[in-house]
């Protein structure tokens, strides 16, 4: 499948007299296929929105390579831009234009055609609003008006910074529907999110960023498998034999976690051996399930970056790759 | 083309910019409207009674001098002309001649356009200009702070070329204000010359040089347009051009011109912003330096004096647009935008 958008090696240091360099992008990668849905995800400060930023060509990369459909950016902007639809961070508009007006002349400046505006309007919900100045829009407006002028352009790549930010429990909904359905229709979406139900749900593949590097890639199922600890949760017809099972299976190299009415298992390769192994001691399983990972776990794992009680965390404390590992102001914060 | 139409209808979808034209055109109008009411047409009944008035005046003054003059001969025959209010030769004090009272001085105000109309063209450039400097400055200003540079930058991505397109939009729009305001402003006054005072000595010479003077304003508004517009873009927002303005009119304009009062400057105008757009628009503007003397074959003391030419105000103002514009233009290039 042809990538759709490219990155390798890309940096981006912030300097300053005061508060030193500041390295936002460390040698980041990332590769997009053409058609899917691709989560891009990162605790906050780690260097998605100053990738996007620099892909789009709004910041200056200090290395690094990019492509977006097969040509080089940020040389081949002006050809690629009108096949990339984008909002970056939360929507900015012209408060006292109204989102036709706003559409309009967004419309006007990439030479699409005007009837384009109702289709957009139409279809992120803003139909009967759109006469409305947006300083009347509430937050979920505005991101509805930023994803209609992404998508005007009728782009090949969408690429949405928090687009369900905002948006009420019902437009998340649609939100997720409507990505689905683009992806469906050909275009690929690069979404950004913190919501990772949504993009579990959403996304046929991620990236993972912290402190400016990848720390995890590709389709959702891998990357979830890659970080599954093989846990398994088995319950007996009597709870008096848990401890008779635990002895079973502790001999048996399986790690065990007692709890009063169930037994959790870790290290796990096939649960089927389980069931044999206590059968053989005549303990019957009523219940076997394994434990499914989510991606929010996945992202707390791999960032460093799950809260501890009694302990704030910092914006810069989350894993480096090719750091310590451990949480903490790693090279990337301001001074290194 | 399609940039270039869209940020002209930009521009004037903007609130902002209908309300400052619209409140710049209506100081224009109460100008003229204000020159209208307060001047009159001269018919030759109140020139014969100005001709009375200068007479009577003559007269007084007359009575006056010849009284004086014996008060002056009194005192001094009485040997109490010590108090200095009398001249030491009492045959100096006489009235002046009749022509020195002009009957004009007894008329109600007058327009005469050939006279008067290009000190008018000053107050209708400054107005245009302020109007173009706001809205200017606005124009891009707003587009920074509100988020929309960027959005459009993400569907042209070329910098120079967007700033520059909305440059020319913006400069677009003022001129098709301007140049309508001008030919209205000199139908207003030939017409204000025609109800309330006189149309005469129009020769194709006068009509050249206004010609040329409203051309001048036109440049002058086009120039601090450019000006607002490019210190917007360069602080990215509308208030950097407004107190840049303030800035320098205050630090820059007032303050200097008070330090160099102090420091005894010899011709203080010549540092000063105004003596230059005020150069500018009158071709000339003579500075005089009041405590110098130069004796004239009469005996008289005239102040030495300095000419500040509209060439050289074209030299500053031409710099100034350079050097903000290019300043504009740089760091439209190089610094990212977040």
């Amino acid at each position: 499948m042809p990538a759709v958008l490219e990155i390798e090696g890309l940096r981006k240091t912030y300097k300053s007299r005061r508060r030193g360099t500041r390295n936002a992008l460390d040698g980041f990668d990332m590769r997009v296929d053409a058609g899917q849905v691709h989560g891009f995800l990162g605790p906050n400060g780690s260097g998605k929105t100053t990738t996007l930023r620099t892909l789009l060509g709004l910041i200056r990369p200090d290395g690094g390579r990019m492509a977006l459909l097969g040509h080089e950016v940020p040389d081949a902007l002006p050809t690629v831009a009108g096949q990339v639809g984008a909002i970056v961070e939360s929507p900015q508009f012209f408060p006292h234009f109204t989102a036709r007006d706003t559409l309009s002349l967004l419309a006007g400046a990439g030479e699409v055609p005007a009837v384009r505006v109702d289709e957009v309007l139409e279809l992120v919900g803003l139909r009967d609003r759109a006469g409305e100045r947006v300083k009347t829009y509430s937050l979920g407006m505005k991101q509805r008006l930023a994803v209609a002028s992404a998508l005007l352009k009728n782009p090949k790549l969408l690429i949405l910074d928090e687009p369900a930010n905002g948006l009420d429990p019902g437009g998340i909904r649609e939100m997720r529907t409507l990505m689905r359905t683009l992806a469906e229709s050909g275009m690929t979406v690069v979404l950004s999110s913190h919501i990772l139900g949504e993009i579990q749900l959403i996304c046929d593949s991620v990236t993972i960023i912290s402190l400016g590097r990848r720390v995890a890639f590709g389709p959702v199922d891998e990357v979830l498998a890659q970080h599954s600890s093989g846990a398994v949760r088995i319950r007996l017809e009597a709870v008096s034999d848990l401890p008779v099972a635990t002895e079973a299976l502790t001999q048996a190299g399986i790690r065990v976690t007692g709890h009063p009415d169930h037994l959790m298992l870790t290290g796990v390769d096939k649960p089927a051996s389980v069931t044999r192994l206590l059968a053989e001691k005549n303990l019957y399983v009523s219940e076997l399930a394994p434990i499914a990972v989510d991606l929010e776990s996945v992202f707390l794992e791999l960032t460093a970056t799950a809260p501890v009680p009694g302990q704030h965390r910092q914006v810069d404390e989350s894993t480096k790759v090719g750091g310590t590992g451990q949480p903490g102001p790693a090279g990337g914060g301001w001074g290194a | 083309m399609s940039l270039f139409r869209t940020e002209l209808r930009r521009l004037t979808k903007r609130r902002f910019t209908r309300y400052s034209t619209l409140l710049g055109l209506l100081v224009l109008v109460a100008v003229v409207v204000g020159v209208f009411f307060t001047n009159q047409k001269i018919d030759a009944g109140q020139l014969a009674r100005a001709e009375r008035q200068a007479d009577q005046q003559y007269q007084e003054q007359v009575r006056w001098s010849e009284q004086e003059r014996v008060e002056c001969e009194k005192a001094k025959t009485a040997g109490t002309a010590t108090d200095g209010r009398y001249p030491d030769d009492c045959s100096v004090i006489t009235a002046p001649s009749r022509d020195q009272i002009e009957a004009e001085w007894f008329l109600p105000s007058t327009f005469n356009f050939k006279e008067t109309f290009d000190e008018t063209l000053i107050p209708f450039a400054a107005i245009l200009a302020l109007v173009g400097f706001v809205v200017g400055a606005s124009f891009v200003g707003a587009e920074w702070s509100t988020g929309g540079m960027m959005n459009l930058l993400l569907w042209r991505p070329k910098r120079l070329t967007v700033l520059l397109t909305k440059l020319a939009a913006l400069l677009t729009g003022i001129l098709a204000v301007t140049v309508p305001a001008a030919v209205l402003w000199f139908a207003g006054f030939w017409a204000v010359a025609t109800f309330r005072g006189s149309t005469e000595k129009m020769t194709s010479g006068v009509w050249q040089s206004f010609l040329l003077t409203s051309l001048r304003g036109v440049a002058l508004v086009l120039v601090l347009t450019t000006i607002g517009f490019a210190l917007a873009s360069l602080g990215r927002h509308t208030a950097m051009a407004l107190g840049g303005v303030v800035a320098v009119m205050v630090v820059g304009q007032f303050g200097l011109g008070i330090l160099l009062e102090m420091a005894s400057v010899r011709f203080a105008e010549a540092w000063l912003l105004p003596t230059y757009i005020l150069a500018w628009m009158t071709k000339t503007v003579t500075l005089q330096d009041w405590d110098s003397c130069n004796a004239t074959y009469y005996g008289e003391c005239k102040p030495a004096t300095m000419d500040i030419t509209w060439q050289q105000s074209s030299v500053l103002l031409s710099v100034s647009v350079l050097v903000i514009l290019g300043a504009a233009l740089w760091t439209m290039r190089r610094r990212d935008i977040s």
